[in-house]
């Protein structure tokens, strides 16, 4: 099956991991039936938001292949990603895509100076040759953030600030020229006053490099700032898709609206009135059969609890909610 | 090189002390090579002389002078101590490093095999061996065979560190830059493993040398060439203590205590100024 | 006075590591002065000293950080105490009963093999006879459903319990004693927005009921928006502006507050937003005179040279900016 419109297409991937020893052990389901796609024609920034165990991270290593699916598949410009064997045929597929990691001070090995890694990335993908030519590939992928290598040059990871780190680490990602960088809570470490200059720099980059992003976050401030897209992440599933404008503004999943509802807003008189439901047993979510949101949900209805809902496509987006079976009849899947 | 020891010197009193000791107890063994006597012949001097100006350790019952005896045995366990803890560091090394890195099926065979050398009893084992070469057993030998049973605990160590060094960011920062598994764990990895190595370098020292007194004691080992437990097995043998030539074995007891102590210390400090963190904190972190 | 008064509080760390000598200079002349029953933000960066301050604040102050000068002075209504003149066990006699902690991964105060009452048991041992075993359930139970805990809580192990209900007990063991002062150092920064609001609830209900202060520390403005009633800002080890929460978020004075702000995205905003140019400086080797002064737009010459004082703008609005201090100057 190829598909050479598309840059990315994930197609209903589910990750289950076995936790404990044969007789005792249970399994979780950590990313169930996620399904997207990205253009290649315009590049975009999609966001994956959701809160700590929702299978956001985990879905980033699948997409990358740093860990196998248990099954699905997942397309990069009609190639089968899940079949990747060799060598060679990873490294053509790291060219295209690059990871940004969460902690930029756990990037880089604190022994080594940081600028290695970029002259290794430099030769190791045929970049450069080697000598002159080496720094100036590394120079030019400095500069576009906003760097140079002569403030970088030599330097240990220690002596170089959070958001420089940050910076020298899309560099680093940016030197192959890849197509699309998966970052995973990239900011979240980043001082509050170098937050903004990072993510200003992704959005820069979709727009003059037209490198795509998957945009991974539990900050939906943040997401709505940059992305085109989002997916809001429940326990392993995808429980809104849409246009960012759309889902965060006007929210259609119970869940999307307490998230959203939740996040505090710098600004005066816009505390929250209403107490919150938390679950207790985390553990409890994951296991559970129907909608995994049913034990916190202010909606709740019997059907919930028995059956998952389904995929309703409405209003440009897609919503995993049994709220919306009667209105719409034209699920999909 | 200079500069670090000085560094340690100065600021370090255990490594000062160390320091002091193991380089009297190097000159000391240095001697050797300038002995008046051969380390074979006996009845060269008086025997049972007590210490005197003239006999620092005193003499043996078999007319040996302890001091120049002494410059041989502490020479010969130094360079046994030492051959089997370089040897038995590079087979821990390199399991330790694959087997962490690789994981999988190789981790799993090269960890049934580990396993296997942690639970082997290794003194009837070495014992055993004596009674195979009989005469032919010589220190070399011993060196080599006891680097062959006494690298699996290290090589745990040193798997189990690598293993979560691989979780760390840093390592897929290098798996994402193209670097190949090899460079990876000897870049990456081997300077967080260093002072692993280094701690149980000490370890290992201390064990072969204190395992080859016991062998020799027992008149298990290559009794004809001096060594700190060859000294006290010959004492032994002419039941020095009853006859009241005490210092025959006082001498090696308080060399080889000294050397432990100064051993231990040295690497005590080592150990400290290696550490990634106090790297760091040197580096300015 | 207040519950508590900080006096030109100068705190550093010294590090000797091999002959490299260095001075973290975490909290260079902090004064501040916090009324009771009020919830105190602090907020800052990271590494601009405020976790280092609320070290010092509680009384733990453990090589190699050294309190070079200044006094921590509290006042729980029976004359004013200075906390780093305090031995070890009185310092014990009033943590926990008058100071209480709540620290970012707090969760490890809880014994994981043990039962959650059980360690709520041994914590209230340690500072007071338990006479009847059902009494002190009884007791235990009320105070976590006057906090909204469900009372399964109590027969569970921790990791039986999600990351925010943990910290939620965890908040709960620190206020068996109804504390004076409630030190919380980042309670929310590893939780989820929705369990972050479910803890910031709890905190506020807590200091409701019990007429506690609170200070909580946190980078997160939003938070602080939220729940502070009084905020200072932090930079570099010095206080840069403290203002009623109103007034910081929208009357803000100090260039630094000013920039932090304005650089939050918000849900429903796309303009434009811009990080303060510049890093964050080194503590071992701060820049001179006005720490901000290299990131600063609007800086001056004045700046580069002297330490802008904190002082009084207006009501209890206090910043340490020469923009400022001239103006006001000038209208003398």
């Amino acid at each position: 099956m190829v598909n050479n419109e598309k840059l990315l297409s994930v197609k209903d991937i589910t990750k289950v991991f076995s936790i404990g020893g044969l007789l005792t052990g249970t399994r979780l389901t950590a990313v169930n039936e996620v399904y997207f796609e990205m253009g290649s024609a315009n590049p975009e920034i999609f966001t994956l938001a959701g809160e700590s165990g929702s299978g956001k991270t985990t879905l980033a290593r699948l997409i990358l292949h740093d860990i196998e699916l248990t099954h699905g598949s997942i397309f990069y410009r009609g190639t089968d990603v899940t079949t990747i064997r060799n060598r060679k045929e990873r490294m053509r597929f790291m060219e295209r895509v690059q990871p940004i990691f969460q902690n930029p001070f756990e990037t880089f090995n604190p022994l080594k100076r940081v600028d290695t890694y970029l002259y290794a990335t430099a030769v190791n993908y045929g970049i450069a040759k080697s000598g002159e030519s080496t720094d100036g590939v590394v120079d030019d992928a400095l500069r576009s953030v906003g760097l140079s290598l002569q403030e970088v040059r030599g330097r240990y990871p220690h002596e170089l600030s959070g958001g420089q780190l940050q910076r020298v680490s899309v560099a680093r990602a940016l030197i192959p020229r890849p197509s699309l960088l998966i970052a995973d809570e990239p900011v979240s470490m980043v001082d509050a006053s170098l937050r903004m200059s990072i993510v200003n720099l992704f959005k820069e980059l979709k727009e003059k490099s037209g490198v795509s992003i998957i945009y991974i976050t539990h900050d939906l401030a943040t997401a709505y700032y940059i992305s085109d897209r989002i997916a809001i992440m429940l326990r392993g599933n995808f429980v809104e898709m849409g246009p960012v404008e759309k889902v965060l503004s006007e929210p259609l999943h119970p869940y999307t609206k307490i998230l959203k509802e939740s996040v505090p807003k710098p600004v005066l008189g816009e505390k929250w009135k209403d107490k919150i439901e938390l679950s207790t047993l985390e553990a409890k979510e994951f296991a559970r059969v129907g909608c995994k949101f049913a034990g916190r949900c202010p909606s709740v209805m019997d059907i919930c609890k028995k059956e998952d809902p389904k995929n309703f496509l409405l209003d440009e987006r897609t919503v995993k909610c049994h709220l919306y079976a009667k209105q719409f009849k034209n699920s999909i899947l | 090189m200079i500069s670090t020891i000085k560094n340690l010197y100065e600021h370090d009193r255990r490594f000062r002390f160390a320091f002091i000791v193991i380089i009297g107890i190097i000159i000391f063994s240095s001697l050797s090579f300038f002995s008046p006597y051969d380390p074979d012949s006996s009845y060269d001097v008086p025997s049972d002389q007590s210490p005197s100006i003239k006999y620092f350790f005193g003499t043996s019952s078999r007319g040996q002078d302890i001091f120049w005896k002494m410059t041989f045995a502490i020479r010969n366990s130094l360079l046994f101590g030492i051959s089997t803890a370089l040897l038995s560091r590079i087979i821990s090394i390199l399991v330790g490093l694959t087997a962490g890195y690789k994981g999988g099926i190789g981790d799993r065979i090269l960890m049934s095999i580990n396993d296997s050398f942690i639970v082997i009893p290794i003194l009837p084992l070495l014992i055993l061996f004596n009674f195979i070469f009989q005469e032919k057993m010589s220190l070399f030998l011993l060196s080599l065979i006891m680097a062959c049973l006494g690298w699996a605990w290290d090589a745990r160590l040193i798997r189990s560190q690598v293993l979560s060094l691989k979780e760390r960011e840093f390592t897929r920062t290098a798996v994402y830059s193209g670097m190949k598994s090899l460079p990876i764990t000897l870049k990456e990895h081997l300077p967080f493993v260093m002072p692993i190595v280094f701690a149980t370098m000490i370890n290992n020292m201390l064990w072969s040398m204190g395992l080859e007194v016991s062998l020799a004691v027992l008149g298990l080992s290559d009794i004809n060439t001096p060594t700190i437990g060859t000294t006290i097995y010959w004492a032994n043998q002419h039941q020095a203590l009853v006859a009241g030539v005490w210092w025959w074995i006082a001498a090696p007891i308080a060399i080889s205590t000294l050397l432990f102590i100064g051993l231990y210390l040295l690497f005590a400090s080592l150990n400290q100024y290696i550490d990634p963190r106090t790297r760091l904190l040197r580096m300015g972190g | 006075m207040g519950i508590l008064k900080v006096e030109n509080l100068k705190a550093y760390y010294m590090t000797d590591v091999y002959g490299t000598k260095r001075t973290v200079r975490a909290i260079d002349g902090i004064s501040v002065e916090i009324k009771e029953n009020e919830i105190f933000g602090i907020a800052g960066e990271s590494s601009c000293g405020k976790t280092t301050f609320m070290k010092v604040l509680s009384g733990a102050v453990k090589p190699p950080l050294t309190v070079v000068g200044g006094k921590v002075l509290y006042n729980f209504g029976n004359g004013s105490l200075d906390i780093l003149s305090l031995q070890k066990d009185e310092l014990r006699k009033i943590r926990w009963k008058s100071i209480s902690c709540i620290l970012q991964g707090s969760m490890s105060v809880l014994n994981p093999v043990r039962k959650i009452y059980k360690t709520f048991r041994d914590f209230v041992e340690a500072h007071q006879k338990i006479e009847k075993k059902g009494d002190f359930m009884r007791q235990m139970r009320d105070h976590l459903g006057k906090l909204g805990l469900p009372r399964e809580v109590l027969k569970a192990y921790p990791h039986h319990l999600s990351g925010g209900m943990k910290q939620r007990v965890t908040i709960a063991l620190a206020t068996i004693f109804k504390p004076s002062v409630i030190i919380a150092d980042e309670p929310t920064t590893a939780l989820d927005v929705i369990v972050q609001r479910g803890v910031l609830q709890l905190l506020k209900e807590i200091q409701k009921e019990q007429k506690n202060t609170i200070i909580l520390v946190t980078h997160d403005m939003a938070v602080h928006a939220n729940i502070a009633d009084r905020i200072a800002i932090m930079y570099a080890g010095r206080i840069v502006e403290e203002a009623k929460a109103g007034d910081i978020l929208e009357n803000s004075l100090h260039p630094y507050t000013q920039h932090l702000i304005d650089s939050l995205p918000m849900i429903g905003d796309k303009s434009h937003r811009v990080s303060i140019p510049g890093v964050p400086p080194n503590l071992a080797n701060p820049p001179s005179g006005c720490r901000f002064h290299p990131r600063c737009s609007s800086v001056m010459g004045i700046c580069r040279e002297e330490v802008p004082p904190l002082i009084e703008v207006g009501d209890r609005h206090k910043v340490a900016c020469f923009l400022v201090s001239k103006e006001s100057g000038d209208g003398k």
